[in-house]
């Protein structure tokens, strides 16, 4: 189990306050101008000898990311924008940093707008956190009063503005190309790459999207140092991550704990343990809604980190850990993640805009019992025909759910459409 | 320079380039459906996938991709089918198979790429969706549940028409595209995007369920509804012109077409002139061909050539106006001219007539100046060019005369003349603009030329052009916008008042005692002298038909060859697509047996030798298809004639939809004015 010291959000919880004041008292903040003293390349080297993997789902190396920034403008400024709109199912992360610990978060805005070349900096947040929004807007406010952001943010030398947008609440949104879209002011709809938002993001400019968690962790690595950061976790997977546990668990909760940690110590020691005992344990979905499923076989031995849950097929998303019980219909609830995906398709490319309607009306059929084993296996077929021929990672997020049932559950889904045979026959008859 | 490997061809393509072009570059075809070549790349549709090695294993969207040195490109892997045909798959779950009550059948992407890469049989069991169909006004008519969402028509809208009325609303697959709020499609050039629309969605409203494409006969032609000399291809069924479609001329139209020259179609039928009438007591009463001969020849008997005058009007073959001019001669006429708005042209020498930074040319300027012309009305497509430019960037664009929504950004600086002065002596800051600039361009409509000091005008701006250093060896930055798709050609030949002979004015009021009008009906025919004799020869019964007092029935430009030198100076022939209705003849024709009748015999029996003398008046004819910019080495400008008034300019069109008799007689025009120019309608009510 993580050690209390090593914790990065020492107020995960809220027992604390959350405002500048408290946030000092946590270290927030501390020797900031010397962080930045250290100038753009030392900051990004640490980062990249931290091994911090970005936080939002995809986990690709948060200081490889940041090298990517022109060192040079070629007249055009750089943007840095914070993904905060957190709506991957079961994700409830960043929310809880916003509420509790938001000035970690603009800290690590000003340190990574300032690596980067960035003079301004935008939070887009989701249109549902109403009231986080508020209490960020209160924080950024309260930074710019303590001289924290704005000219010669925190005595650095360096211009940092951070802006709070307000999402209209499409999932789509918080797909980094689309988000930059809505930010400009048009409909959600991710972009092709090429460009890369470091070549051409915001308007046009230079932009990295980071995620909030990954944002909001970067003071502490820049504090403590690199070697402490990837000395918790394992290798490649280094550093702590908070989970998001939901579902049919005696204690649902956001923890923080080391990347690798056993999926079972996960459950048992912060939530209380599975619903009636680890063998009542039917599913886990281990990264949000997009990961596919893991049967109980798959959890006895899981460890929770990118590459062991990459290894099993699924993956470690945003580590929203959705538990199910053998009280629960898989399918059904697999079916809900269809129709949610359906729902937030932005309808720019084809196999998604079209795929993901019939991929959730098969659903649906096997649900209901109409569905043949032939439709089993079409299904099966069409998720591929989605994933990878879309232009943003929607396809996948879509399919994969599916995949992971297909793998996981697969008798258990069959036995829906063999189940049907007989009443087909019957009618017939 | 990148070279890359595309199935095996190397190519060699510039960097920037993406793989699409490439592999056109190589041969190779890639299937599309969103993908446009004058149009923002979406990679949207998914149909372009390719395979391309040491990437991702994922095919990739050939459209948005980049080339690089050494990349190897599969456009027919196994991968790349699998991916093709996923998607021809997902577009053709929801797309209604009504391909044989379908008006894009026989010319429609999916139904083509279908063969390709479509299944035997669906295999969805799923309900089908459905989408409301929108009102876009008179011209598109949508089919919106065949909708493929390829934004083709969301593109065009706003990139190259400038009008950004199209968007897409909603998500997933509830998205549709449309207005919002239902509306006409205000675009000029909205027909357009009936010719981009991959499929049946979008199809042309006046034309539904008229024909198939494979019975139609496809003849090539100029568009004469406005003077840019559009290149059209004209289809046909039998003895009727069915529709009208661009045909790809990247230096006059691109692929472009407005909505009257693909639209009046409908007016080729309607009002037609197809028997001679003769006035009988004042009414006019249908006669035979060797009646109205006799009628005009026992008139013209014995009258002195100076009584003779002749006007030729704006749709008019080059052929005919020269047999025209010949026979006025003959009968010792120099009473002739083409210029019916009364516009200050000077016919002396070439560039003071031509567009002659030419069409294509305008993507070479980088200021412009516009005096008393409305280019969005006066010719879209040539706006479309402007905008082109403009959206490019680095092109200040000013303005005198009448405000209007261009579509591009302009500076206003006046309304009337006395802004030429301020932009004289500098007092105005785009005076600066069009100093700095290298290759200035100024356009002058027909608005600015047709009025009393239209001559003046012109010779200010000529002055104007040559202040701001617009003619030079290589660059010619004067302009006239014209309106009339007969008039350079007529300038050409010199279809102007020869020594002595009277103008248009003069002719009117009782000028002359008999007045040939070819195809002249764009001036006050009430100022014909109450004792002129009238002869209309002409397709439509309009203005001049129903003053004349012989009617001879000539041809629309859909039935006769003819020759065309739109406003750069471009000569285009277009060829016969069906033949004239009832008693109705070639132009020529005509002018060739009354000249024999009269005694005057043109000296030409064929079409050959009429185009032989045409290119023997003025070598620029027999150059077809060619145009060359013409040097500005010679800065003596045309003759002003007292200074500029100071009357407001406005332009020449106040009505797009209706300039000429053809579009007039037009129900989709008159529809679309409906729509379009509410108190023009009501007016006329």
């Amino acid at each position: 189990m993580l050690n209390d010291a090593d914790r990065i959000y020492q107020n995960l919880y809220g027992q604390q306050g959350w405002n500048l004041e408290a946030a000092r008292a946590r270290g927030d903040y501390a020797g900031i101008t010397d962080i930045l003293a250290r100038g753009r390349d030392p900051l990004i080297e640490e980062l990249k000898t931290s091994g911090m993997r970005g936080r939002g789902g995809a986990g690709f190396p948060t200081g490889m990311k940041w090298s990517f920034m022109p060192k040079q403008s070629d007249g055009r400024p750089s943007f840095l924008v914070v993904n905060a709109d957190e709506s991957e199912p079961g994700t409830c992360k960043d929310r809880d940093i916003i509420r509790h610990e938001p000035h970690k978060l603009i800290e690590g805005s000003l340190i990574a707008g300032f690596a980067m070349g960035a003079n301004t900096g935008y939070i887009y947040i989701r249109g549902e956190y109403h009231n986080e929004a508020e209490r960020l807007q209160a924080a950024i406010d309260e930074a710019y009063g303590a001289g924290l952001l704005g000219e010669n943010a925190a005595g650095s030398g360096w211009d940092f503005n951070l802006y709070l947008h307000r999402g209209a609440g499409a999932y789509i949104c918080g797909e980094e190309s689309a988000m930059l879209e809505s930010l400009e002011g048009k409909k959600g709809m991710p972009r092709m790459k090429p460009p890369f938002p470091a070549a051409m993001g915001l308007y046009g400019c230079p932009t990295t999207v980071n995620n909030v968690e990954t944002i909001a962790g970067v003071p502490t690595i820049m504090r403590r140092g690199a070697t402490w950061f990837s000395s918790l976790g394992k290798p490649k997977n280094s550093g702590t991550k908070i989970f998001c546990i939901s579902g049919h668990v005696n204690k649902p909760c956001n923890v923080e704990e080391e990347l690798g940690i056993p999926l079972r110590d996960l459950i048992d020691k912060h939530c209380g343990g599975v619903r009636g005992g680890w063998d009542n344990l039917q599913a886990v979905i281990p990264g949000g809604a997009s990961s596919p499923i893991l049967n109980k076989e798959m959890c006895d031995t899981q460890l929770m980190d990118f590459d062991s849950l990459a290894a099993v097929k699924s993956m470690l998303g945003s580590g929203a850990v959705i538990v199910m019980d053998k009280s629960a219909d898989v399918v059904k609830a697999i079916w809900r993640l269809s129709k949610f995906f359906k729902h937030e398709s932005c309808g720019q490319c084809t196999p998604c805009r079209e795929g993901t309607g019939w991929m959730m009306r098969m659903m649906d059929r096997i649900v209901q019992g109409h569905a043949t084993l032939a439709d089993i296996a079409l299904l099966e077929q069409v998720t591929t025909q989605v994933a990878g021929h879309t232009i943003c990672a929607f396809g996948e997020a879509s399919s994969w759910p599916i995949q992971g049932l297909m793998r996981a559950f697969a008798p258990m889904v069959r036995a829906r459409a063999i189940d049907y045979t007989p009443a087909l026959q019957q009618a017939a008859e | 320079m990148a070279k890359l490997t595309i199935d095996g061809i190397e190519v060699e393509v510039p960097n920037g380039s993406t793989v699409i072009q490439a592999a056109e570059a190589a041969g190779v075809e890639i299937p599309r459906f969103c993908y446009h070549e004058r149009l923002s790349v979406a990679g949207n549709c998914r149909m372009c996938l390719v395979e391309i090695e040491k990437m991702p294993p994922k095919p990739v969207a050939s459209c948005g991709m980049p080339v690089s040195e050494g990349m190897v490109v599969h456009t027919d892997s196994e991968m790349v089918r699998r991916g093709r045909r996923g998607v021809m798959e997902f577009l053709l779950i929801n797309h209604p198979l009504d391909c044989p009550i379908c008006d894009q059948g026989g010319e429609c992407d999916l139904q083509d790429e279908a063969v390709g890469y479509g299944r035997d049989h669906s295999r969805y069991d799923e309900n089908k969706r459905a989408v409301g169909n929108k009102d876009w006004g008179p011209i598109v008519k949508t089919v919106m549940t065949r909708c493929i969402h390829c934004t083709r028509c969301i593109r065009f809208s706003a990139e190259i028409a400038g009008v950004p009325e199209l968007g897409a609303v909603y998500r997933g697959e509830s998205m549709e595209v449309g207005t919002y709020v239902d509306k006409p499609l205000s675009s000029e050039l909205s027909g357009n995007l009936i010719d981009l629309c991959p499929v049946g969605a979008l199809t042309a409203k006046p034309y539904a369920f008229t024909a198939r494409t494979w019975e139609l006969r496809k003849t090539d032609s100029i568009d004469v509804l406005d003077a840019l000399g559009a290149n059209i291809r004209v289809d046909a069924r039998g003895a009727e012109v069915l529709r009208i479609l661009p045909r790809r001329n990247d230096e006059v139209n691109e692929e472009w077409l407005g909505d009257k020259s693909r639209f009046s179609v409908d007016g080729l039928k309607r009002r037609r002139l197809d028997k001679p009438w003769i006035r009988k007591s004042g009414k006019l009463q249908p006669a035979s061909w060797e009646e109205a001969f006799a009628a005009i020849a026992d008139r013209l008997k014995g009258m002195p050539g100076e009584r003779i005058g002749a006007i030729a009007g704006d749709l008019c073959d080059a052929e005919s106006m020269l047999a025209l001019k010949d026979m006025m001669s003959a009968l010792g006429s120099a009473n002739i001219d083409c210029r019916q708005d009364g516009a200050a042209l000077d016919a002396s020498r070439r560039e003071f007539y031509l567009f002659n930074t030419t069409i294509a040319g305008i993507e070479e300027a980088d200021a412009l100046l516009i005096i008393g012309a409305n280019p969005r009305r006066e010719s879209p497509v040539l706006n479309a060019r402007i905008r082109k430019r403009w959206v490019a960037g680095g092109f200040p664009v000013a303005l005198i005369g009448e405000h209007a929504d261009l579509t591009y950004d302009f500076e206003h600086i006046g309304n009337g003349p006395a802004a030429l002065q301020s932009l004289a002596d500098g007092s105005h800051g785009f005076a600066e603009a069009l100093k700095s600039a290298k290759n200035p361009m100024i356009i002058i409509g027909q608005g600015a030329l047709a009025r009393p000091d239209g001559a003046a005008m012109l010779a200010a701006a000529w002055a104007l052009a040559v202040q701001f250093g617009m003619l030079n060896a290589d660059w010619h930055g004067f302009n006239v916008l014209h309106t009339a798709a007969s008039r350079v050609a007529a300038l050409d030949l010199g279809f102007v008042p020869g020594a002595g002979g009277k103008d248009i004015a003069a002719m009117l009021g009782g000028g002359v005692d008999a007045l040939w009008l070819l195809g002249a009906d764009e001036f006050d025919t009430a100022k014909i002298g109450a004792e002129t004799f009238v002869i209309y020869q002409g397709h439509h019964g309009d203005a001049g038909a129903s003053r004349a007092d012989v009617i001879l029935p000539g041809a629309a430009y859909t039935e006769k060859p003819g020759t065309y030198t739109n406003m750069e100076g471009r000569v285009q022939q277009g060829f016969m697509a069906v033949s004239p209705p009832g008693d109705a003849r070639e132009d020529w024709r005509i002018l060739r047996a009354i000249s024999a009748y009269i005694g005057h015999a043109l000296p030409y029996d064929n079409f050959v030798e009429l185009r032989a003398r045409l290119a023997q008046v003025n070598p620029v004819f027999a150059a077809v298809e060619q145009v060359r910019r013409l040097a500005g080495t010679d800065a003596s400008g045309p003759v002003a004639q007292g200074a500029p008034g100071d009357a407001a300019l406005v332009s020449a069109v106040q009505n797009y939809y209706q300039t000429d008799p053809i579009s007039r007689a037009s129900p989709t025009m008159a529809a679309c004015v409906a729509a379009h120019y509410t108190v023009v309608a009501e007016a006329a009510e």
